[in-house]
């Protein structure tokens, strides 16, 4: 369990890391908390020859409050988010899914860009992220981008990013009025990560009629997504148990659920029906 | 390729120069000499390795130690003083808290930090403060209750100090 060679570097700000990586580009891999990358790299699956280290780039490591935005350093910690008294308040979503990443070890280590970047099909945060809408802000030598979290995840463990860009902030929208959240998860017993992940976003009108929704679905497919046939089925209805039921039906369709040997794809898309119905249900007790 | 690297560890300072892909855990016993923090898995699962760093459990199995450069870190063997078990330590024997005692070392420091974060905590939090650490012998019953007793000690020594 010993990683291949490699070269050290530890920038202290972000120009700095963004001048090696520009100079590495492939060659070089970018290290957040490791509690993703450090596991490839003793499997030898990751063999990066020069690791620039984001541990010292301090300024990528907060939680600020901007108009009805909230806005997420890419260094922060899930035991930081997790215990935010800004996002409980503000955006509770985000802490109750940080709440459920691995254990407490892996969330002083592990941070949500290191999450979002690495893009693992089983990961928490990409159902949060997909649900709250959010934005992500990628930086390079030559500039920024904003990249909208659908158009982020790509496939399995591939984002959008290019290989000289740093994810460097989340931005997400502060919860709205008559608004509720829920994240609700299937372990995998093993190893914690989701067989199944459900987030949503529902808000409803002054009687009680769904006015929006957004559902984001983890570990279920190659990538994270959002399921759209739920939110749109749901739009516009009373929210009582058989729309609510009818609505989750949907959860899995126009999907290609993962197969292995924890869970078939039959149960993955099964889960994502029967969850999604409890996360709805959920969100709407939380309002 | 060696980098220097300089650390504290339970209070004494070490400067050492490392290969940048040596994992702390190899960092803390093969160099410094500290066999306390003990290897399971080596794959970041059971937290046999945990150690505090800078006052958070990590695995250091999941670590670089040039990672570790600064900081202060916490093993086992900082953990009594003079002699003294500490009343983690003292818990697990009291409530056998161990069988064959692999896990201890990351349990306890698991424990150390719970405590810290939570100093009266339910037996939901204890058991959800020790997910990373898997044990093979005890059951984690005698564990729960070895935390329940550290925390009753050091409420008790706290009411005792503030009077
Ligand atoms: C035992 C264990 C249990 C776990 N359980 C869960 C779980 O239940 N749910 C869950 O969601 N996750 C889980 N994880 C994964 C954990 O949350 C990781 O911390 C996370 O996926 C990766 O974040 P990191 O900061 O550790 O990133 P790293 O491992 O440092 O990096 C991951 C990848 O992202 C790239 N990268 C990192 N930061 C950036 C950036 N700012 N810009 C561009 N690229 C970047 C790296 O180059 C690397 O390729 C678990 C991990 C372990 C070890
Ligand atoms: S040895 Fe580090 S987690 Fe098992
Ligand atoms: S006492 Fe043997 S593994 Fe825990």
């Amino acid at each position: 369990m010993i990683p291949t060679a490699f070269e050290y570097f530890r920038p202290t700000n972000l120009s700095e890391a963004l001048a090696l990586l520009e100079q590495y580009k492939d060659e070089a891999k970018l290290l957040a908390g490791g509690h993703s990358l450090i596991p490839m790299m003793k499997l030898r699956l990751a063999q990066p020859q020069y690791l620039i280290d984001l541990g010292g780039v301090k300024e990528l490591s907060y939680i600020r409050e901007s108009g009805d935005h909230l806005l997420i350093g890419a260094m922060t910690r899930h035991v930081d988010v997790e215990t935010s008294e800004v996002l409980r308040q503000r955006c509770p979503l985000l802490t109750e899914t940080a709440r459920r990443i691995g254990d407490a070890q892996v969330r002083n280590m592990g941070t949500i860009g290191g999450s979002l970047a690495h893009a693992d099909p089983a990961a928490d945060y990409p159902a949060a992220i997909l649900a709250l809408g959010a934005e992500l802000r990628a930086v390079s030598i030559q500039g920024e981008r904003w990249i909208r979290a659908e158009d982020f995840f790509v496939d399995m463990l591939t984002t959008a990013l290019a290989p000289e860009e740093i994810l460097v902030e989340v931005k997400v929208p502060a919860l709205g009025p008559r608004t509720g959240t829920a994240y609700v998860k299937v372990a995998q017993k093993a190893s914690g990560f989701a067989l199944c992940g459900v987030a949503v976003v529902l808000t409803v009108d002054p009687n009680g009629v769904c006015q929006d929704v957004a559902v984001g679905v983890t570990g279920v497919a190659s990538k994270a997504y959002r399921a759209r046939a739920v939110e749109d089925a749901l739009r516009g209805r009373a929210l009582d148990a058989s729309a609510i039921a009818d609505a989750s039906a949907k959860a899995a369709e126009g999907v290609d659920p993962l197969e292995d040997l924890h869970a078939s794809a039959e149960y993955r898309a099964h889960l994502a029906r029967v969850w999604s119905r409890r996360a709805i249900e959920q969100a709407r007790a939380s309002i | 390729m060696g980098r220097t690297i300089e650390v504290t560890i339970n209070g004494t300072r070490y400067r050492h120069e490392v290969e940048p892909r040596l994992l702390l855990v190899h960092y803390l016993r093969d160099v410094v000499g500290l066999t306390g923090t003990h290897i399971g898995c080596e794959t970041s699962l059971c937290g046999a390795c945990t150690v505090l760093l800078n006052g958070a459990a990590v695995k250091s199995c999941t670590l670089f130690a040039v990672q570790a450069d600064g900081a202060e870190i916490m093993t086992i063997e900082g953990l009594a003083e003079d002699g003294q078990l500490h009343p983690i330590q003292e818990g697990f024997w009291q409530k056998h808290g161990l069988q064959c005692g692999y896990c201890t070392p990351g349990m306890i420091l698991a424990a150390y930090q719970l405590l810290s974060r939570s100093p009266d905590p339910s037996e939901e939090e204890i058991r959800r403060g020790i997910e990373g650490n898997l044990c093979r012998c005890t059951g984690y019953q005698h564990i729960v209750e070895a935390i329940r007793y550290a925390a009753e000690k050091q409420r008790v020594a706290r009411g005792a100090r503030s009077e």
